[in-house]
């Protein structure tokens, strides 16, 4: 399973593009390619918004769903969505709506 | 300290200027990101995991307190409050948006500061002994020739674009602060028997993937050849150094493959041609660089000693802060004092806004208003006076800087790791930060001595890991961190790559192993003046072995 990221251009923004099909700053709402189609289909997004200038560094990276929480399966991907481990006062993790 | 002249202020605007119309035009879509990739990186902008990063260069490490204020300011208003000291003496801010960099550029021109040449296959920031114009055991200041270095190499056409990024570190003392031999060309500035100043100059060192010690190649080259020396050098390097796989593109790999002895003598053919050229270096010219270093008026102060006295009777964590964090000066009545950015459990490298502006004012008010980046990722006041020690460390007790473990085990060097970085595999702020902790007791840590120990997150080894008496390399196993420990690494004037040791242990793992290496050597040194590096050295790493892997190897 996978889900796309990318950063955002204007202030480097880790961001996943969810199933409103807004780029998100939270991983939780992303949207979930389940087969090569949806794989696909997915990188032609990622790569229509890095031609746009929305978003720069576009990976497609794997996931699981975990009691129904989306979690990459490595570390560095999960880092991405929460902040660095030595500091839960910086990143998404430090946010009211990661709370 | 250097002052930038008119040129300097036109160039560093200038720049500004230009780097700014280049985010404006990428912001607004005028230009795509595989176009805008270079052009930030010239700049010091990176990418990394949660945001951008810029990277600020600190020439040779040297910075005054507007500069430090300046630093404190940016990393308040721009960022979240805190900065991170490098091992290149430079700082790094982990979170700045890519709309504000002109502003912080544009603040940073202000103090004459810059961003410029901190990323791409250019030659970077000059290092420099960070006890530079201080230490007692110098022969000449070092920092004239790094200044010399960057004002040459700064946008130089022919060295724009080389092979892969270029790393020049200069100390002026036999003893080596500044890792000379780990970096593409090390100088060592000496005198000849005749009392003239020059470099033994080291080229092909660095760590990486591949760790390779520099060799010497000419024991005594004169000032004045210095930049007819080093583009001889630059040139053979650009001509023959590979430029097909970026693995293989430092110069390390150039002069190891070549061999020493063939380098040296394309090196010495092709200054042939230059040696007595416009490079030359006016004698009245570096005279002239070498004012702006000239050392404060130190002034007699010799009540130190009896201060000193009183204030050790008065306070045993002031005494111990004494022996351990402050050097010795060339001038009796003074001393340079290490400010440890690696208090127990913190960050190593990371101060507060608020911190480097108080840093900032005691060096105005207490060091001639000098303070110095080490590659240790630590802050120096090199010129305090002895009387004035107790105020100093009054002062770093109150913004919780005064931790005395200079050169001990929690005196750690390591990278931002996987907390950060792009391109790291593995954490390493936390397991510097677990280290830290399990050696909390002061008393504990002297009782060990002198130990080096340094962590990189990957094989890039910016946390200097090859070279630590005790490294550690943070590597992805089956999705998991794994810790490679090394012993047996240098970083001075008897450098040495450290020896892996074994099969390498989970996050949970790897404080227990530092703590069995370090019971080991506790248990085998001779005494108390045999420090670690040094008894590795007499007894190789079957011992550390033995208690690392011993049980398992005999049950396997």
């Amino acid at each position: 399973m996978k889900i796309l990221t990318a950063n955002r251009l204007t202030d480097g923004e880790a961001v996943w593009y969810s199933t409103d099909h807004s780029w998100a700053e939270i991983i939780d709402r992303a949207e979930l390619a389940q087969d090569k189609a949806a794989e696909a289909a997915l990188e032609a997004v990622g790569k229509a918004a890095y031609d746009d200038n929305l978003v720069v560094d576009v990976n497609l990276v794997d996931v699981e769903v975990i009691e129904g929480a989306i979690v990459p399966n490595r570390l560095r991907e999960r880092i991405r969505a929460s902040g660095p481990t030595n500091r839960n006062d910086l990143g998404k993790q430090a946010r009211p709506q990661a709370a | 300290m250097y002052r930038y002249d008119e040129f300097d202020h036109d160039f560093v605007k200038a720049r500004v200027a230009e780097f700014t119309d280049q985010v404006d035009r990428r912001l607004a879509g005028e230009i795509t990101e595989d176009q805008f990739r270079p052009l930030r990186l010239m700049n010091g902008v990176y990418l990394q995991l949660h945001a951008y990063m810029l990277r600020v260069a600190v020439p040779y490490g040297t910075l005054n307190s507007k500069q430090l204020r300046m630093l404190g300011h940016i990393a308040r208003k721009y960022d979240k409050g805190y900065g991170h000291f490098t091992t290149r003496q430079n700082i790094q801010y982990n979170w700045p948006a890519l709309s504000d960099v002109p502003a912080i550029l544009a603040d940073l021109a202000s103090v004459e500061m810059h961003a410029i040449q901190t990323s791409g296959n250019c030659i970077r920031n000059v290092t420099a002994d960070h006890f530079a114009g201080a230490a007692a055991d110098e022969v000449a200041d070092p920092r004239p020739y790094a200044e010399i270095l960057r004002q040459w190499s700064s946008v130089h056409p022919e060295f724009s674009y080389l092979p892969r990024k270029f790393k020049i570190a200069v100390t002026g003392a036999e003893r080596d602060r500044a890792a000379i031999q780990t970096h593409d060309i090390g100088l060592h500035l000496k005198k000849n028997e005749a009392g003239e100043l020059g470099f033994a100059v080291y080229v092909g060192g660095g760590q990486g993937r591949t760790p390779l010690i520099a060799k010497k190649i000419r024991d005594f080259l004169p000032e004045e050849d210095l930049l007819s020396y080093c583009t001889a050098i630059l040139r053979v390097y650009n001509l023959h150094g590979r430029r097909d796989n970026k693995y293989k593109a430092r110069i390390k790999i150039l002069v190891h493959e070549t061999g020493t002895e063939e380098f040296a003598r394309q090196v010495e053919t092709e200054w042939a041609e230059l040696k007595d050229s416009q490079l030359t270096l006016p004698e009245a010219d570096i005279r002239a660089i070498e004012a702006y270093f000239a050392p404060p008026a130190l002034t007699a102060r010799p009540e130190g000693d009896e201060a000193i006295r009183l204030a050790r009777l008065d306070s045993k964590s002031f005494s111990e802060w004494l022996d351990q964090n402050v050097t010795t000066h060339r001038h009796p009545d003074y001393a340079a004092v290490t400010i440890s950015l690696k208090g127990i459990g913190e960050v190593p490298g990371d101060a507060s806004d608020s911190q480097m502006e108080a840093v900032a004012d005691l060096a105005e008010k207490y060091a001639f208003d000098e303070i110095r980046v080490s590659h240790e990722q630590n802050l120096i006041l090199p010129h305090v006076a002895r009387a004035d020690l107790k105020a100093v460390y009054d002062a770093l007790v109150e913004i919780e800087l005064a931790t005395a473990n200079s050169g001990l085990i929690s005196d750690i060097i390591a990278c931002p790791g996987l907390d950060y970085c792009a391109l790291a595999n593995a954490r390493s702020i936390i397991v510097a930060q677990n280290i830290s902790k399990r050696f909390a007791s002061l008393e504990r840590q002297r009782d060990i001595g002198e130990l080096k120990l340094k962590i990189s997150g990957c094989i890039n080894a910016c946390g200097h890991h090859h070279v630590g008496h005790i490294g550690i390399l943070g590597v992805e196993k089956k999705g998991a961190e794994l810790y490679q420990v090394t012993l047996g690494g240098s970083g001075d004037e008897n450098t040495s790559v450290g020896d892996i040791i074994g099969r390498g242990f989970g996050p949970e793992e790897i404080t227990d192993a530092i703590e069995t290496v370090v019971q080991t050597y506790l248990a085998l040194r001779v005494d108390r003046s045999e420090k670690f590096l040094d008894a590795y050295r007499r007894v190789g790493p079957a011992p550390f072995k033995e208690a690392l892997y011993g049980g398992e190897a005999k049950a396997a």
